[in-house]
């Protein structure tokens, strides 16, 4: 069965998150753009774990949602922290770390 | 022509390492044990040379026993590489041993002096380290076996020249003067240097025997080289023309070390660099009439400023430049030459002390005084200094039959026989120089001595205590006798035979030339006497005659050195630092200039908004699978 169809959505599922992420000034709104690029690539995975007929591709999408899981734990206590230091969720305020 | 060829040493010559070690020993706890030593040190600084000179006597003797008189002793392997080897021996043969005894002896007599001329200086213990330590250098300059190590003795006396002349440091002219004796003798080693190094690259060894042996098959063109090469050393070490200008500024040093070194033993280094040298100088005429020439130009150079200056001890310096100018020209001549230059040299160790210590004992009594036409009717205050002065006057001028006469005569003889038409003009120019250096001592004779008293308002001249005295009287003996004692019956011709070799020809004393000579002497007396021992002499130098302008000036030497070398000198330094400053740190600075800018632009990269750094990331990330799908594909 060809997986192109299901390729075409990923593609446009992760440019769509990519996109968000370089264009959204909220933080949480850029974590939920990561959490779509992340789960674009699950169904790529799925797809081709379908195309190939074994398991590899599914089980490796199970890994990739425990890390994205943890990353938004991790993500979401540093934005906790900086929200609760300079009261913006704006990414474009925390730039400090320049020339 | 000679070869050398040494057997080890045997006896008591083989302490012959003790002439080093005694003044270096005083030199060394004299100037290491600093202050402490100040009570004593003077003594101390007596006693080494005193030892150094009767171990010399010792040798002496020990070498007319011998069976060969020229003995090696080896004392420290200095260098061992490959095949080249120089090693600090001593080599005793005639010549050192003649060197020897003059250093040792009339340096220990003028050491011995300098206790009283010193006496009020606070720093005498230093004088006395720097005399040892001169001695110790001058030493092993003549006992030295090899080149290199006479090298390092020849720039351990400049060492010791430059320290003695700037000894006093509240004027400023002395430490000026002590740096252009170094300047100037520098560029005279120079060519020393050039000439060891010539040695080794043709004949790979730098020693004495090495070298003598291997010269004539080395070619012409090598002996001439070396020839000049060591000539131009000489020049430097023993202030002939063209090297000539800082001897009558060393004058600014206390004058018993004008009477040790820059007259009786380190000047004369060069004439003694030269007649070892003879074989080397056998095979090349050119470079033997190179040096009778440049003996003959500074022997008229040295007369005439000697005959100018009011000065006594410049008036002296300006003797002694004429004086080794004599010697150089007899080191010119070929064996005819070399013991007449080296009785020379003995005899003008003897007078040129006599006269120095002399002025010393003047200057010590007049109060510093050194201008002579502040002199005058001083030879009834000081009698003894009279005595010894005259005595050496009589030497300098050439009066038989005292010392100057026997020595100065046969090289003046020799110079008719010798090169030909050539040294016939060199021969009037000596005898020219002959009744010039009657003259000019003749007039510091009488200028001095006698005449009216043109001292200035209190003065009282004394004699000088017998410390000082003591040492004019014996040196004085040997202004008398030296002369004589060498030159009769051949003894030292008989005696450097086994070094220089044996003069083709023997004139006997009284020839044509001799008495040319002498009736020249004799008449450079009479003008004197008309100039300055008839008329009285004016308390104000002249200044109307352009002749006498120019001599005043030392013949415009200082005016040449500074526009031929020391101008050119000083824009080459000045092209060079800028140069420096706009060129090279300019390179350099660009450089720098460049990077700071570069990065100044690409740290604006760094602007603290995540969004640009995302945009970087994925970037990135675009192109690196661009490139693997180019690979790829």
């Amino acid at each position: 069965m060809s997986p192109v169809h299901y390729l075409a959505i990923s593609v446009i599922l992760f440019v769509i998150g990519a996109v968000g992420v370089l264009v959204r000034r909220n933080a949480i709104v850029i974590f939920m753009c990561i959490e779509l690029m992340l789960n674009a690539c699950n169904l790529a995975f799925v797809a081709f774990a379908r195309q190939h007929g074994n398991l590899n591709g599914q089980v490796i999408a199970f890994f990739v949602m425990v890390v994205a899981a943890a990353e938004v734990v991790v993500g979401l206590a540093i934005l906790m922290a900086i929200y609760r230091a300079r009261r913006s969720a704006s990414v474009d305020d925390a730039n400090l770390l320049k020339y | 022509m000679t070869t050398l060829t040494t057997v080890a040493a045997t006896g008591a010559l083989k302490l012959s390492w003790l002439l080093l070690v005694f003044p270096l020993f005083g030199a060394v706890v004299l100037l290491v044990g600093g202050r402490r030593t100040d009570r004593w040190g003077h003594l101390l600084g007596c006693v080494m040379p005193v030892a150094a000179f009767v171990y010399g006597v010792i040798a002496f003797f020990t070498l007319l026993g011998e069976a060969s008189r020229e003995q090696d002793q080896h004392v420290y392997t200095y260098i061992v590489a490959g095949h080249f080897q120089a090693s600090v021996n001593l080599l005793i043969d005639p010549l050192s041993i003649c060197f020897v005894l003059l250093i040792t002896g009339v340096g220990s007599l003028i050491i011995i002096y300098s206790v009283g001329y010193m006496a009020g200086d606070p720093n005498r213990r230093r004088f006395f380290g720097y005399m040892n330590l001169f001695v110790a250098a001058m030493l092993l300059l003549v006992l030295a076996d090899n080149y290199l190590v006479l090298y390092v003795g020849w720039e351990g006396v400049g060492l010791a020249s430059y320290l003695l002349i700037g000894f006093w440091q509240d004027r400023p002219a002395p430490p000026v003067a002590a740096k252009k004796a170094f300047v100037v003798n520098r560029v005279g080693d120079a060519g020393l240097t050039l000439a060891i190094f010539l040695m080794f690259s043709e004949f790979g060894t730098v020693s004495f025997t090495g070298v003598f042996h291997q010269v004539p098959s080395g070619g012409n063109g090598a002996a001439t080289a070396l020839g000049f090469l060591l000539l131009l050393g000489a020049c430097g070490k023993s202030a002939q023309v063209p090297l000539q200008s800082w001897l009558l500024d060393a004058m600014e040093g206390p004058t018993p070390v004008s009477a040790l070194i820059h007259a009786a033993t380190m000047v004369t280094a060069g004439v003694y660099l030269l007649v070892r040298s003879n074989p080397i100088l056998a095979l090349t005429t050119d470079a033997r009439i190179g040096i009778a020439v440049v003996g003959t130009v500074t022997l008229l150079y040295g007369g005439i400023i000697a005959a100018a200056k009011d000065d006594i001890k410049k008036s002296l310096a300006g003797s002694t430049m004429s004086q080794i100018g004599y010697m150089t020209l007899g080191a010119g001549l070929g064996p005819e030459g070399y013991v007449f230059s080296i009785a020379l040299l003995l005899c003008h160790g003897f007078y040129k002390a006599g006269l120095f210590l002399g002025a010393g004992s003047v200057i010590h009594g007049m109060d510093d005084e050194q201008d002579m036409r502040r002199f005058g009717g001083l030879a009834r205050f000081l009698p003894v200094t009279y005595v010894t002065f005259g005595l050496a006057y009589l030497a300098i001028a050439g009066i038989p039959p005292l010392s100057g006469f026997f020595a100065k005569d046969p090289i003046i003889e020799g110079d008719f026989t010798e090169h030909g038409t050539g040294g016939w003009i060199l021969g009037i120019c000596a005898l020219i120089g002959a009744g010039l250096t009657a003259f000019y001592i003749t007039r510091m004779m009488l200028m001095t001595w006698h005449g009216r008293r043109r001292w200035k308002a209190g003065a009282h001249p004394h004699e000088s205590p017998p410390v000082m005295t003591a040492p004019m009287v014996v040196i004085a003996i040997g202004s008398v006798g030296a002369g004589g004692f060498l030159i009769v019956n051949d003894r030292l011709q008989n005696f450097l035979a086994p070094v220089v070799g044996v003069p083709p020809v023997s004139h006997g004393f009284f020839t044509i030339a001799g008495g040319v000579a002498f009736a020249l002497a004799l008449a450079g007396i009479a003008l004197a006497w008309f100039m300055y021992g008839r008329v009285p002499v004016p308390e104000t130098p002249p200044h109307g005659n352009p002749l006498v302008v120019a001599a005043r000036k030392e013949l415009y030497g200082n005016t040449i050195n500074e526009d031929l070398v020391m101008r050119p000198g000083q824009w080459l330094t000045r092209l060079s630092v800028y140069f420096d400053n706009r060129g090279v740190d300019g390179l350099v600075n660009s450089l720098a200039a460049l990077v700071g800018g570069t990065s100044g632009r690409w740290r604006r990269l760094q602007n603290g908004f995540v969004r640009s750094y995302a945009l970087s990331m994925l970037a990135g990330g675009v192109v690196l699978i661009a490139l693997l799908l180019a690979v790829r594909l």
